[in-house]
């Protein structure tokens, strides 16, 4: 049996005494699209965050590709795209290639400059995302809706087999929330990537995800989105608090907060 | 003054420094104005202070320390200083700012003790905070030409991992990139520069050299190359254009180059305020 590529078995952590994430388990497996989903603070990104290694449980164990994480040094497999407004530095004079190049760099080694490749990576990436129009343009004159994208095209330029994405469409307008699920989906579909996705936006990427995991603190619901309206309104309640409720359409079950 | 700088040794040095000077620092610079680390430079530079002044006491205290190149103290303490600037912001992870006044202030505070613990070399003192012309002495040239050699070395072997850092931090770790490692060389690096650049620059207006080229170069460049390229291109001008006032008109090279530098950055940000109200009117 191939193993998952990510395998997280009995995660706690801990964030000043404070409970963030008690007991996940869970495993997502290769061709998956995942939303993680949960209530503001539930531990979405702390999750997210565990599984980059960028922070470290306080008890149980992760597994990257069947090695486990502080072992697994195929980091340019797994390719991140972060919440826009927390990390980027908006103002910083660059240009929409030399930004999606840096991608490469772990993959080009260490000591090693970029190989004279990497315009032609770059320009495939960007083609993913419907961006190779803007290859010289500087990324800071983008709206944030482009600027996710280039982002994505950073994290695709390696050849990821699975990309995590932490709320990846914060600012972007209703519109283009729209057409970004729709691009996420082809890149499932099409480039057969592996996606993970903590998203607020339930309605919208419900239509293109495969897998739900519904967390707060602990995981509730993990599995395929069509038995998603197997959850009972306790576990609902537990995972939501009271006001979500279960709203039926035609050919499935949608949940709303 | 050209014929004067291949007849005189000290000429020679001074030139030589502040060419070698006007690459490193705005290069560097680039690196700490985008990762908005601008104020470390100032805080390392007073450090270098403190190691200087206590250099020059030492020299006059004590027989064996008479030879001293106070540029070595200087190094070691900008070193140690971004060092425990470092330990200060992972010990105030939610205050990280902290490290710096923290730093600043026990660099002035040592260095004003030692000042006022020696007597008689307040023109020694005067060509460190501002810049000297005459000072830069053979020794000091080598110097600088081997911090630059270490600067040159670590940007060509790190340039990738170090535009990635300073572009999203977040993002360099999550790649498996030694971002740790790197910042920690970055800031080893900065604290050579700093004390490597006072002796054109001073140490008072070393951190300037650091920033306002790269300052004037972020108002017109299109892309992270350029604005290297230009920071440089700035750097150089102010360097080369400072060294032959302060020569002529007898004044101190920090001065001079700060003043071109920001002479500099006023003249493109006319022409970049000019060039918008052209295009504005075009489109009207």
């Amino acid at each position: 049996m191939v193993a998952p590529l990510i395998e997280i078995k009995d995660i706690s952590f801990e964030y000043e005494q404070t409970k963030a994430l008690e007991n996940i388990s869970m495993s997502v497996q290769e061709g998956d699209f995942l939303a993680i989903l949960g209530p503001n603070g539930s531990g979405k990104s702390t999750l997210l965050k565990i599984m980059l290694g960028l922070i470290k449980p306080t008890k149980g164990s992760i597994k990257l590709f069947g090695v486990d994480s502080k072992q697994f040094k195929n980091r340019e497999w797994v390719g991140y795209v972060s919440q826009k407004s927390n990390s980027f530095n908006s103002g910083f004079p660059a240009t929409v290639e030399e930004v999606v190049a840096g991608g490469l760099a772990k993959k080009s080694g260490l000591f090693r400059r970029l190989p004279k490749s990497a315009r032609e990576d770059v320009k495939e990436a960007l083609e993913a995302v419907g961006m190779e129009a803007f290859i010289d343009r500087s990324v800071s004159e983008l709206s944030g809706g482009q600027q996710q994208r280039v982002f994505i095209a950073r994290a695709l330029v390696a050849k990821p087999k699975v990309l995590i994405l932490d709320e990846p469409t914060v600012g972007i307008d209703h519109q283009n929330v729209q057409s970004f699920y729709n691009m996420l989906a082809s890149l499932n579909r099409d480039k057969k990537i592996t996606l993970v996705l903590v998203t607020h936006d339930v309605d919208t990427v419900t239509d293109r995800i495969t897998h739900v995991a519904c967390l707060n603190q602990t995981i509730h619901f993990h599995g395929f989105k069509e038995q998603l309206h197997t959850m009972s309104d306790e576990q609902r309640e537990a995972w939501y608090g009271h006001s979500v409720r279960k709203i039926h359409h035609v050919g499935g079950s949608h949940s709303h907060a | 003054m050209l014929e004067a700088i291949f007849s005189y040794e000290f000429l020679q040095n001074a030139f030589g420094a502040g060419l070698i000077i006007g690459v490193i620092a705005p290069l560097l610079g680039v690196f700490i104005v985008v990762r908005r680390l601008s104020l470390i430079a100032d805080a390392l530079s007073h450090v270098t202070l403190a190691g200087i002044a206590g250099s020059l006491y030492l020299s006059q205290s004590a027989a064996v320390f008479a030879s001293l190149n106070p540029l070595f103290l200087g190094i070691f303490a900008s070193v140690g200083g971004s060092v425990l600037i470092e330990r200060l912001r992972s010990l105030y992870k939610h205050y990280e700012e902290l490290a710096i006044p923290i730093i600043l202030s026990a660099g002035i505070g040592f260095g004003a003790i030692f000042i006022s613990l020696a007597q008689g070399f307040s023109n020694d003192l005067f060509g460190y905070l501002f810049g000297s012309v005459s000072a830069v002495s053979r020794e000091d040239f080598l110097i600088v030409a081997g911090i630059a050699i270490v600067v040159l070395l670590f940007i060509r072997l790190f340039f990738k991992e170090l535009f990635v850092l300073s572009f999203d931090d977040e993002y360099a770790k999550a790649s498996g990139l030694p971002a740790k490692w790197v910042h920690f060389l970055f800031m080893i690096v900065t604290a050579l520069v700093i004390a490597g650049s006072m002796r054109i620059v001073g140490i008072l207006l070393v951190s300037s050299l650091m920033t306002i080229p790269v300052a004037t170069a972020m108002r017109v460049s299109k892309s992270f190359k350029q604005t290297i390229f230009l920071s440089i291109l700035f750097g150089e001008l102010s360097v080369i254009t400072g060294l032959f006032t302060a020569f002529y008109f007898n004044l101190a090279p920090g001065g001079t180059i700060v003043v071109t530098s920001i002479f500099l950055l006023l003249v493109v940000i006319g022409y970049k305020k000019a060039a918008v109200s052209r295009k504005k009117g075009a489109i009207a």
